[in-house]
């Protein structure tokens, strides 16, 4: 019989729907126990618990790594807080945050004048503003491991390596090195990091009466790609973040640089002395007075990050504010709280 | 009568001359055909094999009741598994009325002339439109609103649920609209000449006699294209939904993340550890597809015999 048939297809999936349903459901019961890398974050002197809301961080894929740890560990003691983060670049963190979208802003540069005045055409004046340091980050110029010549690079080599046009030998750069063509790698034009090497090495062009960056290089925002492209070629030259070099980097070899004092080799105590430059730079939050003073959520939210930043900052790479420093961002948000 | 063969003149069926040339180039065709199938089955085994092989350690049940971590080995599918939900549950809900409603608009509805064939051909030539392009609308549109001179027509939705399953829908509806027109039009004229001949208005005709013999092909349509929407993550990314998120989707005006797109962001890690958890959730991801297409295929079986 024909009945009999289907129901002989029909039971069996609904029972398969059923113990999806199931599994999810008991998914969403389950509680998620905490690690024993970061036990105890630093919640004194706020009400957590009692908040509730949506917390949107949009901005620099820079600071990403930074905000997420720091969601991550909010939303444990702040359950009823709904905070994402979502990385869409530095300059489309600003837009955003101009229009109102997102209540925090990361950024691995200061907001500049442009972006002030979209803001106010939007009621967010200069004065409302709050910017926020979390971390210092570092760029790490990186060679082939077989490469022997390039140890130190000045701030003017590393200008006429990427200048667009500039050298194309290595003999260009010093005429002791190899006569072999480099391969270029950089970062895509969407992340901070190329503003920022741009910035440091005097590449920002036609605009700011200087170079422009070269284009004829290997560029992409996966610094996975990078690393890969650098390792399987000799004559490879490129950059990325210093967290990255950490992390998956260490198979190729940095370059130090010579910024005026001589060379230095990119290090966590460098950064913070201040003697790696110009390749580090601080990384920054932005969010605003009105929004600390009317959103509780986000009030709570800031709190957190300041208060948790120095451990998270490191744990994910970072180099984390010295003690000063970080006094002077908890003294922001001080008169806000409660 | 025909005498029977001589001995040693044995009667043989083998073909020769052209015949024999003709025959050959069918077993070859055959062999080269066959081997084209079996090129694509076995690419396939091996990508499942490597994905299965790489991701299977990570499949527990902690994989699964855990937010996303910046530890690879605490980190889960929850929250994206739970926007996944949300949204595909909301693309069905909203594709299934859209498309059924336009189809039996075009077919049973509207005249023949050269304003619907333009239609018709409109629709089709939507379904080639790369997924990005509707993600740059469903941005524009949906996420940052739509106003006309002052007014406006659709609010700001943020990247939301609903502006991500809103986008999906337009996604999927050229799609959904051809394999809906395609069922309809199966059904044969002689139901809908007899339905009318015995008084039934067009709309009687349409809902108890043409729309139950063409459902089998529409579900089948709506769930397949379903099924693209749920590995979709161009569009999804375009809208925002490329975020860490450590909480329970609960209503559609919240933001939210995908399994496919939580598995691209775990490629992109440094971690190798990450890249478990992306093949741990393209295993999850082909099993929730495979189900999708099965309960296309049960729909089909079910309604086929009555």
């Amino acid at each position: 019989m024909p009945h009999e048939r289907k129901s002989a297809y029909f039971l069996p999936a609904l029972a398969a729907l059923a113990a999806l349903m199931a599994l999810v459901g008991a998914a969403c019961r389950a509680d998620v126990g905490s690690d024993g890398v970061f036990p105890t974050p630093d919640t004194t002197g706020f009400d957590y618990r009692g908040l509730s809301g949506e917390v949107r961080v949009d901005g620099s894929s820079t600071v990403f790594p930074i905000s997420q740890a720091v969601a991550e560990e909010f939303s444990k003691v702040a359950r009823d807080v709904r905070a994402n983060v979502a990385l869409s670049g530095t300059g489309g963190g600003f837009e955003k945050f101009c229009r109102k979208d997102i209540q925090v802003s990361d950024a691995s540069r200061p907001i500049n004048q442009k972006e002030k005045d979209a803001c106010a055409a939007n009621g967010i004046l200069n004065d409302d503003i709050v910017e926020i340091q979390v971390a210092i980050d570092a760029l790490t110029v990186v060679v082939n491991p077989q490469n022997t010549w390039a140890k130190c690079l000045t701030t003017g080599q590393l200008q006429l390596a990427f200048k667009n046009g500039g050298a194309t030998k290595w003999s260009d750069l010093d005429p002791s090195w190899p006569s072999d063509t480099i391969k270029f790698y950089h970062p895509g034009a969407d992340s901070g990091t190329f503003d920022y090497f741009k910035e440091a090495t005097g590449l920002r062009g036609k605009a700011s009466n200087e170079p422009a960056h070269r284009s004829d290089g290997v560029a992409s925002e996966d610094d996975n790609v990078l690393v890969q492209g650098i390792e399987g070629d000799k004559n490879a030259l490129g950059y990325f973040g210093f967290a990255y070099y950490e992390e998956a980097g260490k198979k190729l070899t940095a370059a130090e640089i010579d910024g005026g004092n001589g060379c230095v080799a990119p290090s966590f105590e460098a950064a913070l002395k201040g003697e790696y430059i110009p390749l580090s730079r601080p990384l920054l939050i932005y969010t605003t007075t009105t929004l600390l003073d009317d959103r509780d959520d986000v009030l709570g939210f800031v709190k957190f990050y300041v208060d948790n930043m120095n451990a998270l900052a490191e744990e994910v790479g970072y180099i984390s504010l010295p003690e000063d420093l970080l006094t002077a961002q908890k003294e922001k948000i001080e008169p806000f709280l409660p | 009568m025909a005498a029977p063969p001589a001995a040693g003149a044995e009667f043989s069926l083998k073909a020769t001359g052209q015949v024999a040339r003709r025959q050959a180039l069918s077993r070859f065709s055959r062999y080269v055909l066959l081997s084209a199938t079996l090129f694509a089955v076995a690419v396939l085994v091996y990508l499942a094999y490597d994905v299965i092989q790489t991701g299977w350690s990570r499949i527990t049940l902690d994989f699964f009741t855990n937010y996303p971590s910046r530890h690879p080995l605490q980190a889960g599918l929850r929250s994206s598994l739970l926007g996944w939900l949300w949204l595909m549950g909301a693309v069905i809900a909203m594709a299934i009325p859209l498309a059924v409603g336009t189809a039996i608009f075009i077919e049973e509805f509207a005249p023949r002339n050269w304003v619907t064939s333009l239609v018709r051909l409109n629709i089709a030539n939507l379904a080639g439109v790369p997924s990005i392009i509707y993600g740059i609308l469903g941005l524009a549109v949906f996420v940052r609103g739509f106003d006309i001179w002052g007014v406006t027509i659709i609010p700001a939705l943020g990247p939301t649920i609903l502006a991500g399953a809103l986008t999906l829908t337009l996604m999927i509806l050229p799609m959904t609209v051809i394999a809906s027109v395609e069922a309809i039009r199966q059904v044969p004229p002689s139901i809908r000449d007899g339905s009318l001949a015995l008084g039934a208005t067009r709309w009687q005709t349409v809902w108890f006699h043409v729309l139950p013999g063409a459902t089998p092909g529409i579900m089948t349509g709506i769930i397949l294209a379903v099924a693209r929407a749920a590995g979709e993550t161009a569009a999804l990314i375009m809208i925002g939904a490329f975020a860490f998120i450590a909480f329970d989707n609960t209503a559609l005006n919240q933001s939210f993340t995908t399994v496919p797109i939580q598995i691209y962001n775990w490629t992109t890690l440094p971690q190798e550890d990450f890249r478990k958890n992306a093949a741990a959730g393209i295993i999850v991801l082909m099993v929730l597809i495979v189900g999708l297409n099965l309960i296309a295929v049960l729909i089909r079986e079910r309604f086929r015999r009555t």
